[in-house]
């Protein structure tokens, strides 16, 4: 995993939020507690009109000449020198870790690189470039941290598991086999229909083990995919994103 | 909507062999992780220096391979060049008939597997018994390995307690202990009464030419020890610089394949046997086999070069777990062999394209890679040449992606999009001609769709009264931090 992504903020702390296409198209209250979070810690968030999607779908799916024209496009959209903030650790790693590799032999390999740099997931921004290292308010619930996949070797989910011991009223619980992917995938999880949902159903039976009040996630896609099949199946689970958690314990304590 | 073959292969799996390859891989994984970190502070600084060696040898070959040559020239070796799988098999043969051998007892090799060493040794009459318990079993079963190391993990100890009985070794009776001493019992014999042994090599020194072959059931000891001449089959790639570096990688090996801090037997092969040993072989002959890995080292893939085939990356896959090594349709089963069976495959690459997708990427197989190797990179990298390709077996499933990525880089059309997606949340999926959004609700519920909803809030909000994006716009923030 590249991890040059530490361009830190200026005084200002103006910051560029890369909603994500899943946040733009199912879980805007996800995006709405990213801003939330970054402006109560004082940052400047600016939304960048013209974004869409990091361009991981063609990525995964082999397709590079159309997943680089959706990179481009984000590079274009995200010009400039301020941080670029993403609430998930899936499309930040795209960013900063995927692209270049689908850059390699291309000409401007330096502008997705500049980008690269300055892309953080949500936590790890939080933890790392503010140095904000336990949260307050107040947040009473059992929770199951799943450790997103694509967080794998960098700083998110130790960021998260910080943040979210720190806040009062939170019990984090160990769910077993931790390591194990929850199934999603991309189009993996709708050209591997079996494997996919086999391999969601042995994470919910983990999680369910556990007994938590809520499923936390750095990533809202792991989430689709596991509060889809369980609801499906008829025993709903309740999900939420670290942001939510975090804007919510602010709430709560009559911080926000 | 299609699915991708592997899929259909877990779907179709009998149960009690999905149940025998999710339980052995994850009790693998287990056992080797608290090994790992049990003895290691950090096992994650040793899995880099071990894919540091590693590296270095893979961009060295040229060197490295005539340097080990001499040196096993001078240890009395004779060295045997094969580039392709024909040429090994060959090697082979021309040893035996040169001998005038016809039995051969072997240990257990993959390399033999990937060039089908005993269908070939078959047809030209020389007999080839396997002596590794596991590699006995698929041999008289006429079955194929399904695990690198651990080669019969799809099967049950009922099923080889039939197969026993079948073959003549005694009455039914699945107590392990009972299988393995009636296999040894069978086995004694045929160690005395064979030609040659035949090994693979977990690594060879370029220092010294010294081999190292671990197992843990002392069989290829007891090949040697009865046979007057050795034969080792040997990948281009298994070399390392210095003894020294077998401190590292040995002890990476032991742990990640079987969670043993060393393996049973671990032994350095010097040469043949010298004037004041007592037995031995007194022939010796290195067969190193290229079979595409010279290709492999020229692709954008070559760090799968650096693989010591402990399966670790198997029993941690999810997809393996569920899916099976046989689903692979290929010597090396699991992520490693997602990534290598194809490269090896060379022309017939079309055939294997599929296995890369057989990925949800997560990343796991690279965590447990005692060589760092960067898997998922290499996966991504083969999705995309079989895509370049126009492999049809790759593309089952996956939905065409130029239209969303005209859409994804058009601000105003993605915009429209965002709204008009609205239209999932009133109308039955199954009217909407999406093939994957029906693929998706076949085995999950979709969310509500609030597309735009999000873009709304931010420039309708409060503080949004400001012009978004200006600099000198203050949050609304109580908390001063």
């Amino acid at each position: 995993m590249n991890l040059a992504h530490r361009q830190l903020p200026g005084a200002d702390k103006r910051v560029q939020l890369m909603a994500t296409c899943l946040c733009d198209a199912f879980y805007a209250d996800v995006a709405r507690a990213t801003v939330e979070v970054l402006e109560h810690l004082g940052c400047q968030v600016e939304f960048p009109e013209g974004q869409t999607c990091c361009g991981q779908p063609a990525f995964n799916g082999g397709d590079w000449p159309a997943s680089r024209r959706v990179v481009r496009h984000t590079v274009k959209t995200f010009a400039g020198d301020l941080p670029v903030i993403v609430p998930s650790g899936s499309c930040a790693a795209m960013m900063f870790h995927g692209a270049l590799l689908e850059f390699e032999k291309e000409p401007d390999l330096p502008e997705v690189q500049q980008l690269a740099h300055r892309t953080w997931e949500l936590a790890d921004f939080i933890v790392n470039a503010l140095g904000v290292k336990t949260w307050p308010g107040k947040f009473d619930a059992t929770i199951a941290l799943h450790r997103a996949c694509h967080t794998r070797g960098t700083k998110t989910c130790d960021s998260a598991v910080a943040l979210l011991t720190s806040i009062p009223g939170i019990k984090l619980v160990t769910v077993g086999e931790v390591e194990q992917c929850c199934g999603f995938g991309g189009t993996f999880s709708v050209s591997f229909p079996n494997v996919s949902a086999s391999m969601g159903e042995l994470k919910l039976e983990h999680i369910r083990a556990a007994k938590p009040d809520l499923l936390v996630s750095p990533d809202m896609s792991c989430m689709m995919h596991l509060g889809g099949l369980a609801e499906k199946e008829g025993h709903p689970i309740k999900i939420q994103h670290v942001a939510q958690v975090l804007r919510d314990a602010l709430k709560n304590a009559g911080l926000l | 909507m299609a699915t991708q073959l592997i899929d259909q292969f877990a779907k179709n799996l009998a149960a009690d062999t999905q149940a025998a390859v999710y339980d052995g891989s994850k009790k693998g994984h287990e056992k080797r992780t608290k090994l790992l970190f049990d003895t290691y502070a950090d096992p994650n600084r040793l899995r880099e220096l071990a894919g540091e060696i590693k590296q270095h040898v893979i961009e060295n070959l040229d060197t490295f391979l005539p340097a080990v040559e001499a040196k096993l020239q001078s240890n009395g070796v004779k060295v045997h060049w094969a580039s392709s799988a024909e040429d090994a098999c060959a090697a082979v043969l021309g040893i035996m008939q040169a001998r005038g051998d016809k039995k051969i007892v072997k240990s257990k090799t993959m390399v033999s597997e990937e060039i089908e060493l005993e269908h070939y040794l078959d047809k030209h009459g020389i007999e080839t018994l396997e002596t590794d318990l596991g590699e006995f079993i698929v041999q008289i079963d006429h079955d194929h390995p399904s695990h690198i190391v651990k080669p019969i993990i799809h099967k049950n100890r009922r099923e080889i307690a039939k197969s026993f009985e079948r073959e003549g070794l005694g009455a039914y009776n699945d107590d392990p202990e009972t299988i393995t001493r009636r296999a040894r019992q069978f086995l004694r014999h045929k160690y005395l009464a064979a030609d040659v042994a035949l090994t693979g090599a977990n690594f060879v020194s370029v220092e010294s030419g010294r081999m190292v072959i671990v197992t843990n059931e002392g069989n290829s000891r007891f090949c040697l020890a009865g046979t007057k001449c050795h034969i080792a089959l040997i990948g281009i790639e298994k070399l390392v610089p210095h003894d020294r570096d077998l401190g590292l990688l040995l002890n990476l090996l032991g742990r990640s394949a079987t969670a043993q801090q060393l393996t049973v037997y671990t032994e350095f092969i010097s040469g043949p046997k010298s004037a004041g040993q007592p037995d031995g072989p007194e022939e010796m002959h290195v067969v190193f086999v290229d079979n595409g890995r010279t290709d492999v080292l020229a692709s954008e893939c070559k760090e799968i070069l650096r693989c010591i085939r402990c399966g670790a990356c198997l029993n941690v896959c999810p997809v393996y777990r569920q899916a099976s090594g046989h689903a692979y349709r290929s010597v090396y089963p699991g992520p490693v062999g997602a990534v290598l069976s194809p490269l090896l495959a060379g022309k017939k690459f079309p055939e294997l394209a599929d296995l890369p997708k057989a990925s949800s990427l997560c990343g796991a197989c690279n965590e447990v890679c005692p060589v760092n190797i960067p898997i998922p990179d290499l996966l991504l990298r083969l999705r995309e040449k079989g895509k370049r390709e126009g492999a049809k077996l790759a593309a089952a499933g996956t939905p065409p992606m130029g239209a969303w990525s005209l859409l994804a880089s058009q601000p105003a059309a993605w915009k429209t999009a965002l709204f008009g997606g609205k239209i999932i949340n009133y109308l039955p999926t199954k009217w909407l001609p999406i093939p994957p959004l029906r693929a998706w609700e076949a085995k999950r519920t979709l969310p509500e769709w609030k597309g735009g909803e999000f873009r709304s809030w931010f420039r309708n909000r409060k503080v949004g009264a400001v012009a978004p994006n200006r600099p000198d716009r203050k949050p609304e923030s109580k908390e001063g931090r």
